[in-house]
């Protein structure tokens, strides 16, 4: 007797097993919704093209050859009304990258101290920077930063007050510093001997001088840290050896100091001073109103954030920790330092990337109080005189979308060398 | 069959998008209001009043049109937009018509795609200075920090202006009239600079006007007037015989006074009968009534009314007729004739 069986099937392929077999079906599923969003895509990217050509406007850039014909008051780089839509918007960029960087700063610095603080024991500290920070964190940033610059128009002397024989207000800090609701004028850094300045780029839109003074100051006061740096470790070693530590404040002191000294007696350093000369105060360092409202308001609103965020670092590290580390006889700021803090920027990196993004994107608000940053410039001034909104809106957001990038790209490299080597 | 549901709303959408630019009059008369772009707030030319309507010299151009196409100057939607936004909400559809102290200039015209319809003011860019800084001219202003708003003609005029006469200035932008009015009073600008009549109406709204003055020198020509989008040539002949039909009725002598008597039969004068409908069909090449103009006209009054209400020598912002006055009396306006 003999038994038969088939012999089994090849598995033949149905198009219906796209949708009744489970191997398939998310695939397929997967695959429709990509080709319709991509239509979707596609349909809105041709629509916008063709209704912007039948309107006689093709998407075109060469605006930005044509010269801007408007002023730019705060600028880092010189400029004048000739030069292109390109480098107007070029120093837009550097007034948006400048307030960002002293926002980020000035944040971190203030959130670490107020999220600290937060957690003190003394109740009427801990209550304070609790107001400050449900002030701060519940009101929209555009209204602190109106509220602030119209506090520096209305509260401040003008320049004509500083006038006269009695004049109605008097320069601060040995006639040193002015401050109007102009802005503040500081004392500039000035060379008598100075080696003058490098040309990059040549006439390009994106030309820019270096200075060299401050180059090789920067050149030399990185190598006094660097030798710094091999002393102390030379120390270190010559601590583990012997189990003395030699002395180093003085070589420390003088390495930082006298080089750097050296080189700015060498080039004739002197401050030069603001004063009063027909309309304004000229001379010195003008920190315009608008960078400042702009600039305290956005600090201290993040502030808020990033308080929270480092007094919840802070508050993730277990008890346990700090009853340790006081069992080994450290003192308590010894322990803040050493034992919580390191373990805490592990926690508190990561939402402090946000933090930073939030506060550059933030920067955009300029145009309230008339700071020309890269909104105000290619996203305001090109895009009405050029009639260009597409184009402009465009670059801005993917200008954007780059400077955002790179700081997470940054902050992620550092949150990499901060957290946790697990094996 | 799904499928093709699909393509098709996707295709019905598409039209409809492309088909929203054309036939604004259409789109009007269906709304049942006009969508009118002003000022965000200058005195005499586009304001709120104490009762929240709006009223101006601007506003009554915006009235006059809703007047002649939809027979109600009141069936106006203002949309208040600052120098920035106008051109992109006329461009986007978003209003009907702009009337906001805009200079007529190629570049707008030709490379903004918009089509301006004449000239409802013949205006140029001064300065106003505190009578207190001494200062009689504005070649003194050597050093001044200037407030300006940004994305005007008078942004680009006032870099000029000081690059050729080489003189320096600080510019501090500003987004509207009330925030200039607030930096300069407060003394955080030297000067402020706009057109000689929005300085004359900022003046005005000021608590010691006298103590400020305007500047002598004008340093450019800004012809101010309505503008629509390019391409719809019956909506742009529709504003732009408003405009004519104002202007020509305080030529003729027709008043919101005596507009009703005049059109309630033929008179003697052709050109009046043509204007009021009760001659000819000028009013049906419009696509509109017959009596349009006497709607508009009933509405708001001549250009001359219109220009006394608001901005006159007897209101407080006091501007005389100068360029504005009719071709007749040595002025430069001259509407084509009605024929």
């Amino acid at each position: 007797m003999t038994t038969f069986t088939d012999p089994p099937k090849e598995p033949t392929f149905r198009l219906s097993m796209l949708i009744y077999d489970t191997r398939y079906r998310s695939l397929t599923i997967q695959c429709v919704a990509l080709m319709g969003f991509m239509l979707l895509a596609a349909w809105l990217i041709n629509n916008t093209i063709v209704n912007l050509a039948t309107l006689g406007k093709p998407v075109d850039f060469g605006f930005f050859r044509d010269p801007a014909s408007y002023d730019i008051n705060q600028r880092l780089l010189e400029y004048t009304s000739r030069d292109t839509h390109l480098r107007a918007s070029f120093l837009g960029l550097l007034n948006t990258l400048l307030v960002a960087v002293l926002g980020c700063v000035t944040a971190t610095v203030v959130g670490v101290v107020v999220g600290v603080l937060r957690l003190s024991r003394n109740w009427l500290v801990a209550r304070i920077m609790a107001v400050y920070v449900e002030m701060f964190r519940n009101v929209p940033v555009l209204l602190w930063i109106v509220l602030a610059l119209a506090i520096l128009i209305e509260s401040l002397p003008k320049p004509s007050d500083f006038r006269g024989e009695d004049p109605a207000a008097t320069m601060a800090l040995f006639d040193s510093v002015a401050i109007t609701n102009r802005g503040v004028y500081i004392p500039e850094p000035l060379f008598s001997r100075s080696l003058g300045e490098v040309y990059l780029l040549g006439e390009s839109s994106l030309r820019f001088a270096v200075s060299l003074d401050l180059f090789l100051i920067l050149a030399v006061l990185s190598a006094s840290i660097l030798t710094v740096r091999w002393n102390l470790s030379r120390a270190k070693r010559v601590q583990e050896l012997t189990g003395e530590r030699p002395v180093t404040w003085h070589v420390t002191t003088g390495l930082l100091f006298g080089p750097t000294v050296a080189v700015l007696v060498a080039l004739g350093f002197h401050l030069g001073y603001p004063e009063l000369k027909g309309f304004n105060f000229t001379g010195g360092t003008h920190l315009r109103n608008s960078l400042i409202a702009l600039w305290l308001s956005l600090s201290l609103y993040t502030a808020a954030f990033i308080a929270e965020i480092v007094r919840g670092g802070i508050l993730a590290i277990s008890k346990g920790q700090t009853e340790a580390a006081s069992a080994l006889g450290l003192r308590s700021n010894r322990i803040m330092s050493l034992v919580i803090l390191p373990q805490a920027l592990r926690v508190i990196i990561p939402p402090l990337i946000s933090q930073f993004l939030n506060l550059t994107k933030n920067s955009s608000l300029a145009i309230a109080v008339g700071y020309m940053d890269l909104t105000g410039t290619l996203g305001g001034i090109t895009l009405n005189q050029t009639g260009r909104e597409l184009e402009c809106v465009l670059l801005l957001m993917l200008v954007y979308l780059g400077i955002s990038l790179c700081i997470s790209a940054v902050m992620n490299w550092y949150n990499r060398t901060v957290k946790l080597v697990e094996r | 069959m799904r499928k093709s549901l699909i393509l098709g709303a996707i295709a019905a959408a598409g039209v409809a998008a492309g088909a929203a630019s054309a036939a604004t009059m259409d789109d009007v008369m269906a709304r049942g209001k006009l969508n009118c772009g002003t000022n965000t707030g200058l005195v005499g030319f586009a304001a709120p009043d104490a009762n929240g309507n709006w009223d101006g010299f601007d506003v009554g151009l915006c009235r006059a049109v809703a007047a002649a196409v939809i027979g109600d100057p009141m069936a106006v939607e203002f949309v208040s937009t600052t120098g920035k936004t106008r051109f992109t909400a006329l461009a986007s559809g978003e209003i009907d018509l702009l009337v906001r102290n805009t200079t007529w200039t190629f570049s707008r015209d030709v490379d903004l795609k918009f089509t301006f319809l004449g000239v409802n003011y013949y205006d140029g860019q001064g300065f106003m200075v505190p009578r207190g800084l001494g200062v009689a001219s504005a070649r003194d202003l050597d050093g001044a920090t200037v407030c300006i708003q940004t994305g005007t003609t008078t942004e680009l005029n006032l870099a000029d202006f000081f690059r050729v006469n080489n003189i320096n200035y600080e510019p501090v932008p500003i987004e509207t009239n009330a925030e200039a009015r607030q930096q300069y009073l407060a003394g955080a600008c030297d000067v402020y600079t706009t057109d000689a009549s929005g300085l004359a109406a900022t003046r005005a709204s000021f608590d010691a006007p006298d103590d400020h003055v305007i500047l002598p020198e004008i340093i450019s020509k800004e012809p101010l007037g309505p503008l629509v989008r390019h391409g719809d040539d019956v909506w742009a002949d529709i504003v732009r015989w408003t405009l004519n039909a104002l202007i020509t009725a305080e030529e003729l002598g027709v008043t919101s006074a005596n507009v009703s008597e005049m059109a309630s039969a033929a008179g003697n004068n052709p050109e009046i009968n043509r204007l009021l409908g009760t001659e000819g069909n000028l009013g049906e090449m419009l696509g509109l009534d017959s009596d349009w103009a006497v709607k508009a006209i009933s509405a708001v009054g001549n250009y001359g009314e219109l220009f006394e209400r608001h901005i006159g020598e007897n209101t407080p912002i006091g501007l005389a007729r100068g360029l504005n006055a009719q071709w007749t009396e040595g002025g430069l306006l001259y509407s084509p004739p009605f024929r």
